[in-house]
């Protein structure tokens, strides 16, 4: 069979159907359940800023595809940045060849082709020239770094960086997937080091949205820089906290990692997969307390998770985890469902080409709650507060521990002296049922997260939440 | 789209790139360039109890160019299209991005580039095929589910065959290419006995070629760690001596290499300074050299991202610090060579191959502190740290990270439930109390046990 040939225009669009039809009819033919195809194009652009002076700007395209094939519950999976006829054809043979199959001239492939195009991308086309150019992006970042030395004391340095990523991607599947998107992500993050001496904090925030062009430009340099030195201000001179199980109360927005990594990544059917869950079969009993409701979902406008469709071609979904306490239902991608049985959730999510989709977060947050966070506080007699929460990481054991970047002990209901160098330490299962308490003041915040398919856009978020006891790591 | 491309089924074709860019370079008025080029054919597998569970393959190529425009000022893009068109755009991209270039940092060609390289015993191995790397998973698996009743998955496998090329090149004629073929394995076993917590442990190995790994000591090793975890117990909070592995050492010290990086010193954000050689640092029995030549790290790089060869650097000897690592710029700024560790950008950055640790030449290795130790008295062995992104302040000094290991109490080890160890690492560096066994070679580095005293460990109990 003679492959045709992908169009030359650069742009991934209905120009490539013959292409992609012609390779899912062979990799049919060959005997495959399911054949689908992954391109993308990609253009990024990174700059950093250093006390007030641009260091560097990086700039990066690229282009890529990700094959792969399904025979059964087995997958192979190929990628290349070989866009030719013969560099997708050789993907492909790969592909199949991983699951004893190869191609055929006489096969009968019983694909019909594929529909029309669902473009999601149709209104997305000038998002890349309406971002900040380079020129504009060097000076908003040294805005930024301007107001750090206005607004910090002892500072030894200063650092403003922005990133700019745009992706255009292309899905065909056997199955009649037939879809197009562009995604937009940008970020801006401030760092600062303040020093005195022996007293040294290092205190950073990053802002992220997706789908806005016009984001740069509306960041608030200002406001961050003001919440940047605000802690490093507070973090210099804070005692090391003391070790010890302790209630907690967590901080809304970025406070919603503890969830993230106690609790969402066990609901990904991967976990299902490999056995790592202890909520596999808990469909419908509680894992939680009843203050507690979850959602994973990809529609909230402008968050750093959210996506028109996934990347399988499904539309994202607003997806009910727990329910007052009880799970309801897992996150799953097109394997998932194959292996697990837990519908799709339109939550296949890759970094790029070079990985195979995986069930993966996307904005997850535990829901507003009826109280006010100043009740939590008050619900205290002696714990930690955590305003602002590092990252974190969850073990193959369901263990996961974070760090809290800025901590202040809770003394008689009251907020009283700044902390640091605690981390949280425990297990979902202990720890789910132990959010007794969640403020009213849900807020989400952009973060990334690294795991099985890459490193992907998420958001994380939640109300003012109260734990009534946790390990607390420190000195 | 172009038809002709600097990639072939057989890798980067160095003749064909330097020739594409000179060309293009020259008809966009570049005269000043370098390149820093890879490419990588990847097949690995997974399996999940005898079934294959992915399988994946993987063609990769990219590069990254820097150009200097009229004014010396210096600007980068990298790509993954190798074809004319895709050499072009990043060399105009690169071009454009030159006009913001830091007047304060120029990076230049490294004075070492042409300098003559060591040469590496790295056997090129052909790849064995996703099918024999699949029965040879299969057979590892079945094996370590075996070892145990109480392993009952492996949830985390994977056997990977590698074939990578890598290339330097500079519009000054500087020309360096190095072909490498690795293979990896890595087992990590789950086991949980009726009414306990499952507990889980794992090993990695690393080799030219997947006729080459070690599959045997992979899984007696992935075995033994996980068995040993079965008979957990909490451990009270407090302070510890704790013996730390070769692995969990290493990993600390990397997490806090910035001490030792020229380019963090100049940001600000290394806890030295430009006046900190000489001092001491650590007891004066401990060697930290940074020697990427080493013959037991697997897949070693003859030269940086500069084209500066690679060499085996003192880091620390007797305690006090003698060189940091640097680029060609931090070099410079410093007034000292080039040492072989800078990676490619606009703003270079600077980082360590590969550690070997261990007592100086001459000393007891604080066999002195060892042998003062009280038998009897709890220690903590630390065999692994985790969430190392998450629990290091690298320019702070501190560190507060779980680990797994085992209480020592009168000579008898128990697997620690749950906990973290917390700490300076300028702290920790003087609070070493000795060095036990021969080094080890890890695919981090080579280090031996090391004995460190107070540091404070958070249990559940």
């Amino acid at each position: 069979m003679i492959a045709a040939a992908p169009p030359t225009t650069g742009v991934l669009d209905s120009h490539w159907s013959p292409a992609l039809e012609n390779l899912l009819a062979s990799g049919r033919a060959a005997g495959a359940d399911l054949v689908e195809v992954f391109l993308e194009r990609t253009d990024h652009l990174g700059v950093l800023a250093e006390q007030d002076t641009i260091t560097s700007v990086t700039p990066a395209f690229g282009m890529g595809a990700g094959i792969r094939v399904f025979l059964g519950k087995r997958d192979g999976f190929v990628s290349t940045n070989d866009l030719s006829p013969a560099g997708l054809r050789r993907a492909l043979e790969q592909a199949l060849g991983m699951l004893g199959l190869a191609t055929s001239a006489n096969g009968r492939s019983g694909f019909d082709g594929l529909p029309a195009l669902r473009d999601f991308a149709a209104s997305k086309g000038d998002w890349l020239q309406r971002c900040p150019q380079i020129q504009e992006a060097t000076a908003r970042l040294l805005e930024g770094t301007d107001q750090l030395q206005r607004q910090g004391s002892h500072l030894q340095a200063r650092r403003g960086s922005y990133a700019r990523d745009w992706q255009e991607v292309l899905i065909a599947a056997s199955d009649g997937t037939f879809g197009r998107d562009i995604r937009l992500h940008q970020s801006v993050g401030l760092n600062v080091l303040a020093a005195d001496g022996e007293h040294r904090a290092g205190v950073g925030r990053r802002y992220g949205t997706s789908d806005q062009p016009d984001d740069l430009r509306r960041w608030d340099a200002t406001a961050s820089a003001a919440e940047v030195c605000g802690s490093a201000g507070t973090m210099l001179y804070a005692d090391y906290v003391e070790a010890g199980q302790m209630p907690a109360v967590l901080a809304n927005r970025f406070g919603g990692v503890i969830f993230h990594e106690a609790c969402g990544h066990l609901l990904e059917t991967t976990q299902v997969e490999r056995g790592t869950t202890p909520f596999a079969e808990r469909v419908g009993e509680s894992i939680a307390h009843e203050a507690v409701t979850a959602i994973d979902e990809g529609l909230t406008g402008g968050a750093f998770g959210s996506l028109s469709m996934d990347d399988e071609g499904m539309e994202a979904q607003r997806t009910v985890l727990i329910q007052n306490g009880v799970l309801q239902r897992f996150i799953s991608d097109r394997a998932g469902e194959l292996r697990t049985g837990h519908a799709r959730t339109g939550s296949g999510r890759r970094q790029s080409h070079t990985f195979a989709a995986a069930s993966r977060m996307r904005n997850t947050y535990i829901d507003a709650g009826p109280h006010t966070p100043e009740q939590l506080i008050a619900s205290v007699d002696k714990g930690l507060y955590c305003k602002s929460m590092g990252g974190g990481s969850v073990g193959p054991t369901g263990q996961f521990n974070f760090a809290v970047e800025e901590g202040y002990l809770i003394e008689n209901g009251q907020l009283t002296k700044p902390v640091k160098g605690a981390t949280l330490i425990g297990e979902a299962k202990e720890v789910m049922p132990r959010i007794s308490m969640c403020a009213n003041d849900l807020e989400l915040a952009a973060g990334f997260c690294g795991s099985v398919s890459g490193s992907i856009f998420v958001t994380v978020g939640q109300p003012h939440i109260k734990v009534d006891s946790i390990t607390v790591g420190g000195r | 789209m172009s038809s002709h491309q600097a990639t072939s089924g057989n890798g980067l074709n160095a003749e064909q790139l330097r020739n594409s860019l000179a060309s293009i370079a020259a008809s966009n008025g570049i005269r000043r360039w370098d390149l820093g080029a890879a490419c990588s054919t990847d097949i690995s597998v997974q399996v999940d109890r005898g079934e294959p569970k992915q399988m994946k393959g993987a063609q990769r190529s990219s590069i990254t160019v820097r150009v200097w425009n009229d004014a010396g000022l210096v600007g980068v893009t990298s790509t993954s299209d190798l074809s004319e068109t895709g050499l072009e755009r990043a060399l105009t991209g690169a071009k454009e991005a030159s006009a913001f270039g830091n007047p304060d940092d120029i990076p230049a060609f490294s004075p070492l580039a042409t300098a003559p390289l060591a040469t590496l015993d790295q056997p090129i191995h052909q790849p064995q095929g996703i099918l024999r790397l699949l029965d040879t998973l299969k057979g590892a698996e079945q094996e370590l589910l075996a070892r145990h009743d109480a392993i009952a998955t492996v949830p985390y496998n994977g056997l990977a065959e590698r074939s990578s090329e890598r290339i330097y090149l500079n519009s000054d004629g500087a020309c360096r290419q190095q072909q490498l073929s690795t293979a990896s394995l890595y087992l990590y076993a789950r086991a949980e006995e009726a009414g306990r917590k499952p507990r889980s442990a794992g090993a990695v190995r690393l080799a030219y070629g997947a006729s080459d790994l070690d599959v045997a000591g992979c899984i007696h090793e992935a075995a033994e760690r996980t068995i040993s975890h079965l008979n957990y117990a909490p451990i009270e909070t407090g302070r510890y001596t704790c013996v730390f592995s070769p692995e969990a050492f290493l990993d600390l010290i990397g997490a806090f290499s910035g001490l030792f990086n020229a380019r963090a010193v100049l940001d600000g954000v290394s806890l030295s300074n430009r006046d900190s050689i000489g001092e001491t640092l650590a007891v004066p029995f401990l060697d930290i050299h940074d020697n990427g030549l080493h013959p037991g790290n697997i897949g070693a790089s003859a030269f940086d991202g500069e084209g500066t060869p690679t060499k085996r650097l003192a880091l620390l000897e007797g305690g006090v610090l003698r060189n940091f690592l640097h680029s060609e710029a931090t070099a410079r700024a410093f007034g000292v060579s080039p040492t072989g560790h800078a990676g490619m950008g606009a703003k270079v950055s600077v980082g360590p191959d590969w550690f070997e640790i261990g007592t100086t030449p001459g000393s007891d290795g604080g066999q002195a502190g060892l042998d003062r130790f009280k038998a009897g008295e709890a220690i903590v062995w630390i065999d692994s740290l985790s969430a190392l992104h998450a629990g290091v302040k690298a320019s702070q000094g501190s560190f507060s990270l779980p680990f797994d290991g085992w209480l020592i109490q009168n000579g008898e080890p128990r697997s620690i439930e749950a906990a973290t160890v917390a700490g300076d690492i300028r702290q920790v560096l003087k609070a070493i109390v000795g060095f036990e066994g021969e080094a080890k070679i890890t695919p981090d580095g080579l280090c031996p046990m090391v004995w460190v005293e107070g540091l404070s460990i958070t249990g559940e109990a």
